[in-house]
C-alpha cells in the first residue's frame, strides 16, 4: 500500500465557496500582470475547479506523480489561468509565481505544458483534442482494470470540432465508465455566441445520442458541481458528461456574459475595478450572504 | 576498389534473380508480436486497416491489448497520447497520408510536444507506423501515396524517423521503436521489395551502416532505394567506385558516419521515395552544406503528386531506379571534378 495520503477533501460549502472567490481573485492578478490571455472563461469555471481539486480529485500536491491519483485533462487549454490558480490555491506551486504567467522562462506557459509544469498532465490549447487524450488514458487504466477516475474540462466551442464526436463513439462504444467529461457551456467563443457561430444545440440529446449519460446543472453552483460528479461515479454502464452551464467572466460584471472578454486580460485599471468588486463578493460569502 | 562490407551481412545470393521479394510491412507485422512478447506495456491501435498494416497479427496474438479506433485518425492520435500517459508503448498504425498525415497537429501537440522537456520515462512513447508509404503504393493512386510524411514527421522536434529498407529491417526498427524513449516514426511500402538484408546485418536508431564500401561517391538511400543503390554501385563498378549507406535513420541524422564517409568521396547521391525536399535528400543537404559543402545530387520526387499504375512501373516513370542512380552519381561526380 501506499504512504502517499490523498489530500483532504474540503465539504463546507462556504470554505470552497472562498476558495473559489481567492482564485478569481489571482486569476485578475495573473491576467494584468501578463498583459494578455483569456479572462471570462477562467473566470466562469471557477466553481467547477474549486469543486474538482479541493473535493472531487483523489490528488496530492507535494507528489504530483502519484500513482493512485486521478487524472484530470484541461482540453480547452486557454482557460489555464484557472488551473494554474487553483493548483496554487492547491499548494502545487507558490502562489507568487502566477505573476510569471506567460512570460519567458516561466513554468505557466500561455497554453498548459506537460514537460513545463508538475501537475499539468497534458499539453493541451489545440481545441478538440483533450477529449481523445482523456479517453486515451481512461482506456489504459480499464484494461490495467485501475480504479483511478478521468477527469475532462472541454469548453462548448470545441464541440465544433469533429475530433470530440470521434472521442465521444469511442468512449461510448468501450463504455468508459471511468470517465467524466464536464462542458464549460458559457455560450461564448472568440468570436462571438456559439449558437451564431455554429449551434450546438441539443447538445444534451447529441452526447445521448453517443451512449453518454448527460447531467446538467449550474456550473457555477458548488453543491450542484459535487453532487453531479458523485453522481457520474455511479454510473456504470457508459461514460459521462457534465454539461455546467456558467456565466463566463462570473463575478466581475463588466465582463459577464460578454463574448470580447474571451480573449483578454483586463487592463490595471479594469482590474482595480474587478478585484474591488471580487472583494465585495468576498465579505458577502463570509458572512452567509451570498 | 570498394566491395560489399561483410561487416553488414547482406545475403550472400545478392544479385540473384531468385532473391526472394517481401512485403516490408510484414516486417511491422512480426515486430508488433516481438514488441508485445517482449513488453506486456505495448499496445497496437488501429484505424480499420489492421489487414494492410499488418496489425492485425498482433491482434491475434494479443486481443486484450489491440484497440480499433474506426477511421478516426486524429482521434487515434491524441487517445495514443492518453495511453502513454498513463504508461503504455503505443502503436498506432494506418495508411501515411491520414497518419502523420491527416493527424499532423494532433501528433504535434499531444504527442511530440507533450512529449517535449519530459523527464526520463515520462516520455510520450507513441511509435507511428507509417503504411503504404511512396508510390509503390501503385493502382490506388496519388491520394494514397505519401510523399511528404518524412518531412512532415522530421520537422517536429523530439521526433525520431525510421524508414527501414526490407521486411527485416523494417521488423528490427519496430522492435527498437518500442524500446526507444518518446515519439518513432516508421515508414514503409505496400509492394513486395527484395529482401536482402539478414537477422545479423547490424540495425542501431540513429546509425548508418555502410553496405557497400567505395572512394569516389557516397549514395546514402533509405526504404526501397537501398537495394537500387547497391545494383547502381555494381552497374558502375568498372567506371565509378561507389559507397552506399543505409540511412534508415533520418532523425537523428548520424552526421558522424556522414562526414566521415563524404570526406573522403567529395560527392554525394542521395536516394529516397519521397520527395526531393524535407525528406532524406534535405537532411543530407542540409547537414553537408553546414558542415562540409560538396556537390549533392538528389534522386526522388520532384514537387509532383504521384498517380496509379503498377509499383515497378511507377518507380521507373518517377526516377527511381537503379538506373536513375547511375545518371545521378555520374552528375555528382562530374560536378566534384569541374569543381576541382
Amino acid at each position: 500500500m501506499s504512504s502517499i495520503k490523498p489530500f483532504p477533501k474540503i465539504t463546507d460549502l462556504k470554505r470552497l465557496k472562498l476558495l473559489a472567490n481567492y482564485i478569481r481573485q489571482d486569476i485578475i492578478n495573473s491576467l494584468v500582470a501578463a498583459g494578455s490571455g483569456h479572462s471570462a472563461g477562467p473566470l466562469g469555471m471557477a466553481d467547477v475547479f474549486t469543486a474538482l481539486y479541493f473535493n472531487i480529485l483523489k490528488h496530492n500536491p507535494r507528489y504530483p506523480e502519484w500513482g493512485e491519483r486521478d487524472v484530470l485533462i484541461i482540453s480547452n487549454g486557454h482557460i489555464c489561468p484557472v488551473q494554474y490558480a487553483t493548483m496554487a490555491q492547491a499548494g502545487y506551486f507558490p502562489r507568487t509565481e502566477l505573476k510569471t504567467l506567460r512570460k519567458l522562462g516561466t513554468r505557466l506557459q500561455g497554453h498548459p505544458h506537460r514537460g513545463a509544469l508538475p501537475g499539468v498532465e497534458t499539453t493541451s490549447g489545440p481545441l478538440g483534442s483533450g477529449l481523445s487524450q482523456a479517453v486515451g488514458v481512461a482506456t489504459a487504466f480499464a484494461m490495467d482494470k485501475k480504479p483511478n477516475r478521468v477527469y475532462c474540462v472541454m469548453s462548448d466551442g470545441e464541440q465544433e470540432a469533429g475530433q470530440t464526436w470521434e472521442a465521444t463513439l469511442f468512449a461510448g462504444k468501450n463504455k468508459l465508465r471511468n470517465i467524466t467529461a464536464i462542458i464549460d457551456r458559457n455560450n461564448i467563443q472568440i468570436s462571438g455566441h456559439t449558437e451564431e457561430i455554429m449551434p450546438l444545440e441539443p447538445l444534451a440529446e447529441k452526447y445521448r445520442a453517443f451512449n453518454w449519460q448527460v447531467l446538467e446543472i449550474d456550473g457555477n453552483n458548488i453543491q450542484h458541481i459535487l453532487d453531479a460528479c458523485n453522481e457520474a461515479k455511479t454510473i456504470y454502464e457508459k461514460p459521462t458528461v457534465i454539461i455546467a452551464h456558467n456565466i463566463p467572466g462570473k463575478g466581475v460584471s463588466f465582463m459577464e456574459n460578454d463574448y470580447l472578454w474571451h480573449g483578454k486580460p483586463p487592463t490595471k485599471e479594469q482590474a482595480v475595478i474587478a478585484l474591488a468588486e471580487l472583494k465585495v463578493w468576498e465579505e458577502k460569502i463570509k458572512k452567509g450572504a451570498d | 576498389m570498394g566491395a560489399i562490407n561483410p561487416q553488414a551481412y547482406l545475403v550472400s545470393n545478392l544479385w540473384s534473380q531468385d532473391l526472394p521479394r517481401v512485403k516490408t510491412r510484414d516486417g511491422y507485422g512480426k515486430g508488433l508480436v516481438q514488441a508485445g512478447e517482449k513488453d506486456p506495456k505495448v499496445v497496437v491501435l488501429c484505424a480499420d486497416l489492421s489487414e494492410s498494416t499488418r496489425s492485425e497479427w498482433f491482434q491475434k496474438k494479443f486481443p486484450e491489448r489491440f484497440v480499433e479506433v474506426g477511421v478516426a485518425e486524429q482521434n487515434m492520435a491524441s487517445l495514443a497520447a492518453g495511453m502513454a500517459m498513463a504508461g503504455k508503448i503505443v502503436f498506432i498504425s494506418s495508411y501515411a497520408v491520414f497518419s502523420p498525415g491527416r493527424n499532423n497537429e494532433q501528433i504535434r501537440t499531444t504527442i511530440s510536444y507533450n512529449s517535449w522537456g519530459s523527464k526520463p520515462g515520462r516520455e510520450i512513447n507513441v511509435k507511428i507506423g507509417g503504411a503504404h508509404a511512396g508510390i509503390s503504393v501503385g493502382p490506388d493512386g496519388a491520394t494514397h501515396q505519401a510523399l511528404e510524411d518524412v518531412a512532415l514527421m522530421r520537422m517536429q522536434p523530439g521526433m525520431t524517423v525510421l524508414v527501414p529498407c526490407d521486411e527485416q529491417e523494417c521488423e528490427k526498427a519496430t522492435l527498437a521503436a518500442a524500446a526507444y524513449p518518446g515519439p518513432v516514426y516508421i515508414r514503409f511500402g505496400r509492394a513486395e521489395y527484395p529482401a536482402f538484408t539478414t537477422v545479423k546485418t547490424p540495425f542501431k536508431v540513429g546509425k548508418m551502416e555502410e553496405f557497400r564500401s567505395g572512394k569516389d561517391c557516397t549514395i546514402i538511400a533509405n526504404g526501397p532505394l537501398v537495394y537500387e543503390a547497391l545494383q547502381a554501385a555494381e552497374k558502375l563498378k568498372k567506371e565509378i567506385d561507389c559507397q552506399v549507406l543505409n540511412g534508415h535513420t533520418v532523425k537523428p541524422l548520424d552526421g558522424k558516419t556522414l562526414l566521415g564517409a563524404v570526406q573522403k568521396t567529395r560527392c554525394v547521391v542521395t536516394a529516397e521515395e519521397h520527395q526531393v525536399q524535407g525528406g532524406l535528400g534535405g537532411a543530407v543537404a542540409e547537414f553537408m552544406s553546414e558542415h562540409y559543402p560538396v556537390p549533392i545530387v538528389k534522386v526522388g520526387v520532384r514537387d509532383r503528386f504521384g498517380e496509379s499504375g503498377e509499383p515497378q512501373e511507377l518507380m521507373k516513370a518517377f526516377g527511381l531506379t537503379a538506373d536513375d542512380i547511375v545518371k545521378a552519381v555520374r552528375k555528382a561526380v562530374l560536378m566534384k571534378r569541374k569543381k576541382a
